[in-house]
């Protein structure tokens, strides 16, 4: 947790969007020494505080920070890529007041030593709240389970093999019923790596003009129904971390209609971008996992219309000239996205496909909730970790204002609607826009 | 100069696919190329078209025919040619193919002709130097010359390409030299059929502009080119095809399947050939084979192209 600030801040005239409590409506948010003290419609009833310092937010909008559920650091071991420090500000610019960061690091955070050293650099380093997630498996190799109750009271938030897909699903069912003495969440991205082989995009027409070997759909899938059957044979937490088609929101849906405590995230790429966006060999939109058809980016939308998916991240993976400027299949995976996570989000907003409500909550509530952190509500007695944003402001994404220490940006060049003007963490603002 | 050129200017500064040619662009070069057979079939082969221009051939795949195809050609046209052989130099070494490039470039070369297993390394060179670069094959993508070289062989025998019905025949999924042939014959008004295992044909195949066939007899009823494909060895045993034997009994090229095709129809192959498993020696040597005619046609195509690209009228100064 962030020092508070002293002091009163009043937002007033503000649309104050807050998807704890269903609030989209106009209003006031007051915080007091670092701390929500009243948002909403009603919150001004009481008078306004003496002393407070009132920025009139002109109708814009007020809403929960948000809380980035899978965030890729270079630090420690890739410092060259992003350190905590860097990561920081671009998320404090892109609104994001809270991420999860993932064990893929080197050393990877696989023990307890690697939890501290992140949450003491952050503390040291950090504007926003940045809490580790650490590995299922030692050294990520889908063996040995690690020390979960240890890292777990250490901070570490949540279990994850990051970019690794568990393969045993011995290793599997292990991992998730040893989680669920800690109620600790585990989670997965999944992708069968035989039946993936060599592929470094999405399996279909394009890749087979481009001469690049694909991925298919069922590769992320068939792992998928695994897990969820784990899931519901342990009745333990499992998060399917990244899904990009429609078998595996399929699965997801069945499973939570089953009961099972499944939820699932999806990266903002897959929600804004296709397989066409590869283009002639673009290595920035070398995903994991691979951008997929039309078809199932439409899926997609709509399963986080209807609940199916449960959180948006940005999958922040910072990679440099070195990983990128390669040709297509040599390259590596990932793309940065902290910066423009809020803004390609907003696109489903303004586009009438999700509402601005769902949206936040997708962004912030529900993956606070997810991880069990704090932040992600405006509700009183929260810390004041708050974003003022001018939902219709047009700007385009230039590669000289990114923040990032790496630029291999998806968004470079892309008109958004909606930017972050003013990022609070604890009620002390840490970002104000130009 | 020799003879003042009546071919019209070439329109691309690079040739990296076929997907890129209009049929008109592809028509220049099959011209250019007949007038280029007539000269190595000369008693003085060397002309003086790039005399004084560079070509450097940047192979990372180590492939005797194509490199030594494209140095011959070279030296016909006067140009002074170096070969980088991958394999003894510093980019085995971890050197990535933008230093290589980078490097290279410095050096002022007129043309660059590279060939790399990863497909879209040719148009990542061509972004990064100032010189016209040619790609002799990248990855599964494309093989342009070889498609060009294919489609004169074909012309030459048969006097046309439109209307003709061509087969093309095994590993399609990893092949550029597929890729390349189906987009050429399509463009000059051929029909283009596929034959192979499923096991061996690209995801979304039946919208690539082909007819696809899983059986010879059926693949190859009237037509009036067959091209094979070679089997690379790592993809015989059991991994995409369960063995040299079956794969032989069911797709390999002999007198009794090439029955089912017109008379007179022309065998094809891009070489090496595996005999035995893609071809029966007694078609690859037999009167329909026009096998050796490709070699000859590779070299012609090739000096074409260079000759095309290097066009003194479009660039004066030799650099773009």
């Amino acid at each position: 947790m962030r020092t508070p600030a002293v002091g009163t801040t009043v937002f007033e005239n503000a649309r104050v969007v807050d998807p704890s409590r269903g609030l989209d409506e106009r209003g006031t948010v007051i915080v007091v020494d670092g701390v929500i003290a009243a948002a909403g419609a009603s919150a001004a009833n009481q008078g306004m505080p003496e002393g407070a310092t009132v920025i009139d937010c002109r109708g814009r909008a007020v809403m929960p920070g948000l809380v980035d559920g899978r965030v890729f650091i270079g630090e420690p071991g890739g410092e060259h890529r992003e350190t905590i420090a860097s990561a920081s500000a671009a998320a404090a610019a892109g609104g994001v007041t809270s991420l999860v960061m993932m064990p893929d690091t080197n050393p990877i955070i696989d023990e307890v030593s690697l939890v501290e050293f992140v949450l003491r650099t952050a503390r040291d380093t950090a504007m926003i709240n940045i809490h580790p997630a650490a590995a299922v498996t030692r050294h990520l190799e889908g063996q040995e389970l690690t020390e979960f109750g240890l890292m777990r009271e250490a901070g570490a938030v949540a279990f994850t093999d990051g970019r690794n897909s568990i393969r045993s699903p011995l290793v599997m069912r292990r991992a998730l019923t040893y989680a669920r003495d800690f109620g600790a969440v585990v989670a997965n991205e999944t992708q069968d790596a035989d039946l993936a082989g060599a592929g470094v995009m999405n399996e279909g027409l394009f890749a087979s003009w481009l001469g690049l070997p694909g991925i298919p759909r069922e590769a992320e899938a068939i792992p998928l129904e695994r897990d969820l059957l784990l899931a519901r044979l342990t009745g333990s937490a499992y998060h399917a971390a990244k899904i990009s088609t429609s078998l595996s929101a399929g699965a997801i849906a069945r499973a939570k209609n089953d009961g099972a405590k499944v939820t699932a995230g999806i990266s903002i790429n897959h929600l804004s971008l296709n397989e066409n966006d590869v283009g002639e060999y673009r290595t920035f939109f070398r995903l994991s996992p691979p951008l997929r058809a039309e078809d199932d980016r439409l899926a997609m939308v709509e399963a986080v219309r209807d609940g199916t998916i449960d959180i948006i991240v940005s999958s922040h993976d910072p990679q440099d000239v070195d990983t990128k400027r390669l040709p297509f299949a040599d390259a590596a995976d990932g793309a940065i996205g902290l910066e423009t996570l809020l803004g390609a989000a907003l696109r489903l907003h303004h586009n009438g496909d999700v509402p601005l409500l769902r949206l936040v909550e997708l962004l912030s509530t529900a993956p606070a909730r997810l991880f069990g952190l704090p932040g992600g509500t405006l509700k009183p007695g929260s810390p004041a970790d708050l974003i003022l944003v001018d939902l219709d402001e047009p700007w385009v994404v230039r590669e000289a204002d990114i923040r990032s220490r790496s630029k291999n940006t998806c968004f470079e060049g892309a008109r958004l609607q909606g930017r972050v003007l003013q990022t609070l963490v604890a009620g002390r603002t840490i970002f104000t826009a130009a | 100069m020799t003879s003042a050129p009546a071919f019209p200017i070439y329109p691309h500064r690079h040739l990296l696919g076929i997907k890129d040619l209009s049929p008109g662009d592809i028509e220049l070069l099959l011209d250019r190329a007949e007038k280029a057979v007539a000269i190595s079939r000369q008693p003085e082969k060397k002309t003086s078209t790039l005399r004084g221009r560079t070509q450097i051939n940047l192979f990372y795949e180590s492939s005797t025919r194509t490199q030594s195809s494209f140095e011959l050609a070279g030296k016909r046209l006067g140009a002074d040619v170096m070969n980088m052989s991958v394999a003894s130099s510093s980019v085995k070494k971890g050197e990535t193919l933008i230093d290589t490039a980078m490097t290279l470039n410095a050096m002022r070369p007129d043309i660059l002709i590279i060939r790399h297993s990863s497909a879209g390394a040719a148009a990542l060179l061509a972004q990064k130097v100032g010189c016209a670069v040619v790609n002799a094959g990248d990855g599964a993508h494309e093989h342009p010359t070889q498609a060009l070289l294919d489609a004169l062989t074909i012309r030459r025998a048969k006097g046309r390409i439109g209307r003709l019905t061509v087969a093309i025949c095994g590993d399609i999924l990893h092949s550029r030299v597929a890729r390349s042939n189906i987009i050429l014959l399509n463009a000059l008004g051929a029909a283009v059929r596929v034959v192979a295992p499923s096991t061996l044909l690209p995801s979304g195949i039946r919208d690539m502009g082909v007819t696809v066939y899983n059986s010879m007899a059926e693949g190859l009823k009237g037509v009036d080119v067959v091209m094979m494909l070679r089997l690379q060895r790592e993809r015989m045993a059991g991994a995409m095809v369960p063995s040299v034997r079956e794969y032989f009994r069911y797709f390999g090229l002999d007198s009794e399947k090439l029955k089912a095709a017109n008379d007179g129809a022309l065998v094809m192959h891009p070489g090496p050939m595996n005999r035995g498993v893609e071809i029966a020696s007694e078609i690859a040597d037999g009167p329909q084979s026009v096998i050796q005619e490709q070699v000859e046609m590779g070299v012609a195509v090739r000096m074409a192209v260079m000759e095309a690209l290097l066009d003194p009228r479009r660039d004066p100064e030799g650099r773009a």
